[in-house]
């Protein structure tokens, strides 16, 4: 059928998925190369019969891995909220997600509790990370206007920002505060394993939660009567979607701080690529994220610099600019 | 389409609903036939989208009950209904600048397959064919004229495969020409495709060349209904809407020519 002749227009799904892939794995190759010191991958490739081996696997190995998660969660997660909300700047960090993610964990260090359980860092993240959901979306409610939405996520921010300056100006030891601002800044620097283990499971059960929802936000395109009539559940999209965002957003916080931007900007790179469909956006954006943010990672260790910069510090640079060219360029179509 | 189980008949009974305090309309009682195009008329704050969504089974009414045959359509499930029921909204959002085949395809929506299936994909063609929206089936839908678009979102609720269309003013801006195009499209659909078409409008010698039934919505309930030279009497669109209005002999039939503000 020529009608249908549509999906012609692009390169098929198949080599842009390739094409993902493979710049996905010339940036593993490269993580695990770069870093303080450069090892070359050979040393890499002899499996354990070259000193620096230790190094891989020890530092470099989760390191890649958490960037590859925390990016995938990241980019799926942008690409949920956008299309749930049907708005170009959703985002976990600009509607305030990320910060009350980052709230609770601050809590859950503050009070100590990490000595209870390693488990309760993550829980207190997703907990945080549900509540802020929750209050977005009883703030700005049935609204998709970009602006009740965004002002809604800058009211959440703004309250769990100071909140978390509170409980740093009322922290015990400055020792404390140092451990906390430290990891508030967003890194997947010397991180281990056990940073793996305790997010990897979530951010599965998140992405697999919001990737269900793929038909229902393609419904969503004709607004929330429109997704109704074709029997959508909107009560039951909004759970997952909230469960889902939590889930991920919340165990990314807990291992990496606050980093920003990547759920905003991935989409936006994938839509040339993927077309608009909000459902068909979840899969590019959680490969295209953890693309991104490793990428970024690499870019950072490279980067010659007396104190490695921070990578939400440096994905906060990268996102700033492109928020505000996005911003522009739809106040120039409104108009 | 294949009319061998008949298509049931879509009925209000004892329809009541409050909205702030106010009653819009109660103990509406109404019958739609399929086959057949019937417009719902009235005033303003009337309650006709109200009265639609109730009908397609999105709003549940504080009293009475729809019907779809014997089965409420409350107690239908969401996508069971929609299989059954496509719905236009009042003015529709489209927030994504898809293409127009993508947009068509929503309306597999409710019947849980890929999207991509042989019977989807037939489903999908032959409603852009009956719209004749085939042509710009690869254009992305923020590129069309409002009359290209009017007819790409009735593809999508035909892409469904229902038996009732409900649409809620689906002639608001569009030109007299596109507005008798989708009049005809209508009329085709119900008279040679069987299916059961139900519209809002605001126009009324609109009403009067397109519907085979107007239900008039004023005051709180029904003041009229049956065939529109019939039911659409100067009375009638006084009591309605507050304006003189008088038949005239056109050359295709009864002209409805409204003449001024009703002095109280």
């Amino acid at each position: 059928m020529t009608a249908l002749g549509f999906a012609l227009r692009r390169p098929s799904p198949l080599v842009l998925a390739g094409g993902l892939a493979s710049v996905l794995l010339l940036l593993v190759a490269l993580s695990l190369c770069a870093g303080r010191v450069w090892i070359p991958l050979n040393a890499v490739t002899a499996f354990g019969h070259d000193p620096r081996w230790t190094v891989i696997v020890e530092l470099r190995l989760p390191r890649t891995l958490l960037a590859l998660l925390v990016g995938a969660a990241l980019g799926a997660a942008g690409a949920a909220l956008q299309g749930y909300t049907r708005n170009h700047l959703a985002d976990p960090f600009v509607l305030g997600v990320s910060s009350t993610a980052g709230l609770g964990a601050v809590l859950v260090l503050y009070f100590g509790l990490t000595a209870v359980s390693p488990w309760l860092l993550p829980a207190g993240a997703m907990v945080g990370a549900a509540a802020g959901l929750l209050m977005l979306l009883a703030l700005a409610g049935a609204s998709s206007s970009v602006v009740t939405f965004v002002l809604a996520g800058i009211v959440i921010q703004t309250m769990a920002t100071a909140a978390t300056t509170l409980a740093l100006n009322l922290a015990p030891t400055p020792w404390a505060v140092d451990e906390i601002v430290n990891w508030l800044m967003g890194a997947v620097a010397d991180r281990s394993f056990e940073e793996v283990k305790l997010a990897a499971p979530f951010i599965a059960a998140g992405v697999a939660l919001l990737l269900s929802t793929r038909r229902a936000l393609d419904a969503l395109t004709l607004g929330e009567l429109g997704a109704r009539a074709l029997g959508v559940n909107l009560a039951a999209v909004r759970l997952r979607i909230a469960i889902g965002v939590a889930l991920a957003i919340g165990a990314s916080v807990a291992v990496t701080g606050v980093i920003g931007f990547v759920g905003l900007i991935t989409p936006h790179l994938m839509r040339p690529w993927f077309g608009n469909r909000p459902g068909a956006l979840i899969v590019p954006s959680a490969v295209g994220g953890a693309v991104l943010l490793l990428a970024a990672d690499v870019l950072v260790r490279m980067t010659p610099a007396a104190v490695e910069i921070r990578l939400g510090a440096a994905m906060a640079v990268l996102g700033g600019p492109f928020f505000l060219a996005l911003l522009i360029r739809m106040r120039r179509r409104i108009t | 389409m294949n009319l061998a189980p008949p298509t049931p008949g879509l009925s209000a009974t004892g329809l009541g609903v409050r909205l702030g305090g106010r009653t819009l309309f109660e103990g509406l009682e109404a019958a739609f036939e399929p086959g057949r195009v019937t417009c719902v008329i009235g005033p303003n704050g009337a309650g006709k989208s109200t009265l639609m969504a109730c009908l397609a089974g999105l709003r549940r009414p504080d009293a009475g009950a729809v019907r779809l045959g014997v089965e409420p359509v409350l107690g239908m499930g969401g996508a069971a209904r929609a299989r059954r029921i496509g719905f236009l909204p009042q003015t529709p959002e489209i927030a994504w600048p898809i293409d127009v085949a993508a947009l068509v395809g929503l309306g597999r929506t409710p019947h849980r397959t890929s999207g991509r299936s042989p019977p989807d994909l037939a489903a999908i063609a032959s409603a852009m064919e009956a719209t004749g929206v085939a042509a710009f089936a690869a254009r992305r839908v923020d590129s069309l004229s409002g009359g290209e678009r009017a007819r790409v979102l009735i593809a999508r609720a035909l892409a469904g495969e229902p038996e009732w269309l409900l649409a809620d003013e689906p002639l608001t801006g569009l030109d007299p020409g596109h507005q008798i195009d989708a009049c005809s499209l209508f009329r085709r659909l119900a008279h040679e495709s069987g299916y059961g078409v139900v519209l809002t409008l605001h126009d009324l010698p609109m009403a009067l060349r397109l519907a085979d039934e107007v239900l008039v919505l004023a005051e709180g309930g029904l003041i009229a209904s049956g065939p529109p030279a019939e039911a659409l009497t100067p009375e009638v669109i006084r009591r309605a809407y507050g304006v003189e209005a008088r038949l005239v002999a056109g050359h295709h039939g009864p002209v409805l020519e409204i003449v001024g503000r009703h002095a109280a």
